[in-house]
């Protein structure tokens, strides 16, 4: 394998002329747990999907695994954002099922092996419980369990996250992250999970990517969050304060945005 | 009633026509296309009405027509805002221009009947065998697309990062939808295009099967429904559309109460 799973060379993406990537740059060690943090609007969802391939850079480059980025190619498994689940009454293995090789065309056959990879899937998040159940009397806890399952399918080598812990209550943060962080270590995964909250994830990431205004930097906890690296990075005074073992980001004299410190202001 | 040959045609239309409303209405349903498929039908009347006044089969006016509408929806994906509002215009204007179609259609006043209501009683062997092969094509089609359209439907986002081309992907199965509308009109007629698409697979979809067993379901009950739409219109004089319409409903609110006393 690789030494680096993700590496960002230099990435602009413009949406309506506005950079919405500016320029950003980064490695990610293979077998590395990163916290992708920042505010809303930062650019989390985006340069997931750039780095699946979805979104076209205006420039710079992106190696996965030492290859350039190729859409649907990748041994990328991917967790969108939550979503209330179109189909209430489907049951939960149906739901799993769905994503086993289902860009394949053809009927949804699903035979021994295939069957057995689901299940193995459901078990691995601990969701077998809810192999039967329909969706939609699923908690957004529950549904987040299924939609990990369904990222786990096909072995990928690196999970991207989108905001698995929102919506969760502080103890289930924990333990969602806990139950990912052990499968990632025993799978030998990449895992790069984008939160609002970096509390949960403290003393399990090895790196923080943190975003701001289209802007990112990469690096150990006790290197990015401090005050001078997040001033630099909004372009505006903000202050890191340490409260025991959490962190709170404040803006000072309002220049960084209201949203970024709330989001922060739950802790690390 | 079997011994009449329009009888044994129309079972049998109303048999083709189950095929392929099952499994369509079961996807479209859980797509929540289902105001899609009505607006196809609309469009098909209008190239329906065009095709007669120009001489030509309705049922080739129809199918262009809903095909043509399937294409321009599907490809239109979500770059139009409000794409409910966008249908709802395009159903509308399709339906004027049908009717602009028949007002100068003189010379065969009960098309328009059975354009918009549907005249499963008068479907002649010829046509039977264009309902065969329009069901065959569509079955194929829906069998080659069913994997990476249950994707799409349940994860889109997933979908779209393994791969799957969501734009072709919608274009294909409004296609698929488009034939399945213009066949299912000839039984029930555009206006209830609805009744044999959509109530069973609805019903199927409430009571929670997994996705194959679910449009099985859902073919069974558009047989029943039609079948027994036509047995009831046989013995009570009334238009076979208002006994598939009526069966359609009442087999869902079925499926829903059936659902709540069991506590799904």
């Amino acid at each position: 394998m690789p030494s680096s799973a993700v590496q960002v060379a230099g990435v602009t993406l413009l949406r309506q002329k506005k950079a919405v990537l500016d320029n950003i740059s980064f490695t990610v060690p293979a077998g590395s747990f990163v916290a992708v943090l920042g505010g809303n609007g930062a650019g989390k969802t985006t340069l997931f999907r750039t780095l699946l391939g979805l979104e076209k850079p205006s420039a710079g480059q992106i190696w996965i695994e030492g290859q350039p980025v190729q859409k649907g190619r990748m041994p990328i498994g991917y967790m969108p954002q939550v979503r209330a689940m179109v189909a209430a009454q489907i049951s939960g293995w149906s739901t799993v099922a769905a994503a086993q090789q289902g860009w394949k065309w053809g009927l949804p056959f699903y035979g021994k092996q295939a069957r057995a990879d689901i299940d193995a899937a459901l078990a691995a998040v601990d969701a077998q419980a809810l192999a039967q159940r329909p969706v939609g009397s699923l908690s957004g806890g529950e549904r987040q369990r299924l939609m990990l399952a369904q990222a786990l399918l096909d072995n990928p080598h690196i999970l991207l996250l989108d905001e698995p812990l929102v919506s969760l209550d502080p103890a289930r943060m924990r333990e969602t992250a806990e139950r990912i962080h052990t499968l990632a270590r025993d799978r030998n995964m990449t895992v790069l999970m984008s939160t609002h909250d970096i509390n949960p994830l403290m003393g399990l990431m090895d790196h923080v990517l943190y975003m701001a205004h289209g802007k990112a930097v990469l690096g150990r906890v006790e290197d990015v969050m401090t005050t001078q690296t997040l001033s630099a990075l909004y372009g505006a005074p903000v202050e890191v304060i340490k409260a025991g073992n959490r962190l709170f980001v404040v803006a000072e004299g309002g220049g960084a945005s209201l949203q970024s410190c709330m989001c922060m202001g739950h802790g690390a | 009633m079997l011994e009449y040959e329009f009888m044994r045609t129309a079972f049998l239309a109303a048999f083709l026509a189950a095929l392929v409303c099952g499994p369509v209405g079961w996807f479209l349903v859980l797509r929540g296309q289902s105001f899609a498929s009505h607006a196809l039908s609309h469009v098909g009347f209008a190239g329906a009405a065009a095709a007669l006044l120009l001489g030509q089969p309705a049922l080739l006016g129809l199918g262009l027509g809903a095909v043509g509408g399937g294409v321009a929806i599907g490809l239109a994906g979500d770059r139009l805002v409000g794409r409910d509002v966008t249908i709802g215009l395009v159903l509308s204007v399709a339906m004027g221009f049908g009717a602009l179609c028949l007002h100068f259609l003189t010379h065969s006043a009960s098309s328009a009947t059975a354009l918009l209501f549907g005249d499963i009683l008068g479907i002649g062997s010829s046509m039977l065998g264009w309902l065969g092969a329009l069901s065959v094509t569509c079955l194929m089609a829906l069998a080659f697309v069913a994997r990476p359209l249950l994707f799409a439907s349940l994860q889109p986002e997933q979908a779209e990062a393994r791969g799957v081309n969501m734009r072709l992907l919608d274009i294909l199965f409004l296609m698929i939808v488009a034939v399945a509308t213009a066949q299912c009109a000839q039984i029930t007629g555009v206006l209830l295009v609805f009744t044999l698409m959509i109530a069973p697979a609805a019903a199927s979809l409430r009571m929670g099967f997994s996705p194959l067993l679910g449009m099985g379901v859902a073919t069974l009950l558009a047989l029943l429904e039609a079948w027994l739409g036509l047995v009831l219109a046989w013995y009570t004089n009334c238009p076979t559309a208002f006994w598939i319409a009526a069966l359609g409903g009442s087999v869902f609110i079925a499926a829903s109460l059936f659902c709540r006393v069991r506590g799904s």
